[in-house]
């Protein structure tokens, strides 16, 4: 078990090798499609984003809404697939950890071995757990996107796994490997 | 003659759709723990232990036990002898959805127009299922369904040459390509026989089986057993990261076919496989 704080310097990335269990805190960002393709059309623009790329995480993730006292709702990973074809572009900004879950694109793992990028796995279908880890959210942009608003939260000890490294190792391709009979 | 207000359905959808999102089914919480205990990988026990915690904070807190609350699937029994009062029915169930998503701050995720996109923001229209039987009950199922899991689901129009090798194979096929996507482990549905759309609505009916209750048929029952160990022999494991727990179940519902057809579909659900059940 690694402890690591986002974001994420480039030290702490190559640090992380597939297969690794971290606990995260720290700063983070949720974006969806549609976050995603308003960002780039943004960079393409060069027009303002909602927030600093550089070292950045964002948690692929479409909350419920929260309960009156609560931080936020249920909160697990979406699949990331759908921001594959996004992702380059942020990296190429500075964008340096996705959280979400499921397998990605080679141009995607191209890319994080080019702009040194993880991509970690949180547990899908630990929703209420994962709000848990969530002490501080707030909607930065797009607000009009409901669930898919980009918000700024602020993680402690939020668990996950790394499934892509920024040397291209892949737990997603290796594990099952070792299971299979 | 039995007279049943349509308020009565509304509400039983409403407090249906708030249970099968909060509380993992007992069976499936079970079935965690015996996984926990079996399983190999360090990475995949570390996943069951969070999906365990997960289900006690979600009872606990009236969290969601994931955040995407679904389509709201409803099955509607009504008994013949039942005369339904006070409005639609369909009115009635759809109004109960939007109570219990709102009310229970659950996730809207119905969008009105499968291009244009726009949200209806109260998770409705629910997608219903109506069956006519005998007596003068009306039994109502509220099983809210995932899109990930739901996405990697699939249906296969087989030769009957193909026979079980084929029905393992589409099976086996499915649940590779679903691999993390649909967050593992697995409840899995599977239809066999009827045609197209029967054959679909078989697939979902088998998700609704209690968990590890195997089929009537003594032939089915032990080909659901076969099955469910190959897919656990493909090595997933929890989260696609790896493991000897790729499923939790699976269920096999069959209806006859034509002779020339072999329709098989296979229904992929996800261990937050929600089905709440109550007769009025
Ligand atoms: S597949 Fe199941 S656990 Fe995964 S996100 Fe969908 S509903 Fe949640």
């Amino acid at each position: 078990m690694k402890n690591i704080t986002a974001p994420f310097d480039k030290e702490t990335v190559r640090s992380l090798h597939a297969g690794d269990t971290v606990r995260i805190t720290g700063t983070i960002y949720t974006a969806r499609d549609a976050a995603h393709k308003r960002i780039c059309e943004a960079i393409a623009a060069g027009t303002p984003l909602p927030f600093d790329l550089a070292g950045a995480v964002i948690y692929y993730v479409g909350p419920t809404p929260p309960r009156p006292g609560q931080v936020i709702g249920a909160a697990g990973p979406t699949t990331s697939g759908r921001m594959d074809a996004y992702a380059p572009t942020l990296m190429a900004e500075g964008l340096s950890g996705m959280i979400g879950k499921g397998e990605r694109l080679p141009s995607v793992i191209e890319a994080m071995k080019a702009h040194t990028a993880v991509y970690l796995a949180a547990t899908g279908g630990a929703g209420a757990l994962l709000s848990h880890c969530i002490k501080q959210s707030e909607v930065i942009a797009y607000e009009d996107l409901g669930t898919e608003a980009v918000r700024r939260l602020y993680v402690e000890d939020f668990p996950a796994t790394v499934v892509i490294d920024c040397y291209g190792e892949n737990l997603y391709r290796t594990a099952p490997e070792k299971y299979r009979r | 003659m039995r007279e049943i207000s349509v308020d009565l359905i509304r509400d039983a959808v409403a407090a249906l759709a708030v249970k099968a999102n909060t509380v993992v089914d007992a069976r499936v919480e079970e079935a965690l723990k015996t996984a926990r205990q079996r399983e190999e990988s360090p990475v995949g026990r570390e996943i069951l232990d969070q999906l365990l915690q997960n289900a006690e904070i979600a009872r606990a807190t009236a969290t969601p036990i994931c955040q995407d609350t679904g389509l709201a699937v409803v099955f509607v029994r009504v008994g013949q002898d039942v005369h339904l009062t006070g409005g639609s029915l369909e009115d009635a169930v759809n109004q109960g959805v939007a109570k219990g998503y709102t009310d229970g701050y659950l996730r809207k995720s119905v969008v009105r127009d499968p291009l244009d996109r726009i949200n209806t923001k109260d998770n409705t229209p629910a997608i219903i299922h109506y069956e006519i039987v005998p007596g003068d009950e009306l039994t109502i199922t509220v099983a809210p369904k995932g899109i990930g899991s739901e996405n990697m689901s699939r249906l296969y129009m087989l030769k009957p040459s193909q026979g079980a090798e084929g029905i393992r194979q589409a099976v086996l096929q499915t649940v590779r390509e679903a691999g993390s996507n649909a967050c593992p482990p697995l409840v899995i549905g599977v239809g066999v026989g009827g045609n197209f759309e029967k054959c679909a609505l078989l697939a979902k009916r088998a998700l609704l089986r209690p968990l590890g209750e195997p089929s009537p048929d003594p032939a089915w029952a032990a080909m659901e057993r076969d099955l469910l160990n190959a897919v656990n022999d493909l090595g997933i494991g929890p989260q696609g990261l790896g493991g000897r727990v790729t499923a939790l179940g699976l269920a096999i519902e069959t209806y006859p076919t034509h002779i020339g057809g072999l329709p098989v579909a296979v229904n992929i659900n996800c261990h937050v496989a929600r089905h709440e059940t109550v007769s009025l």
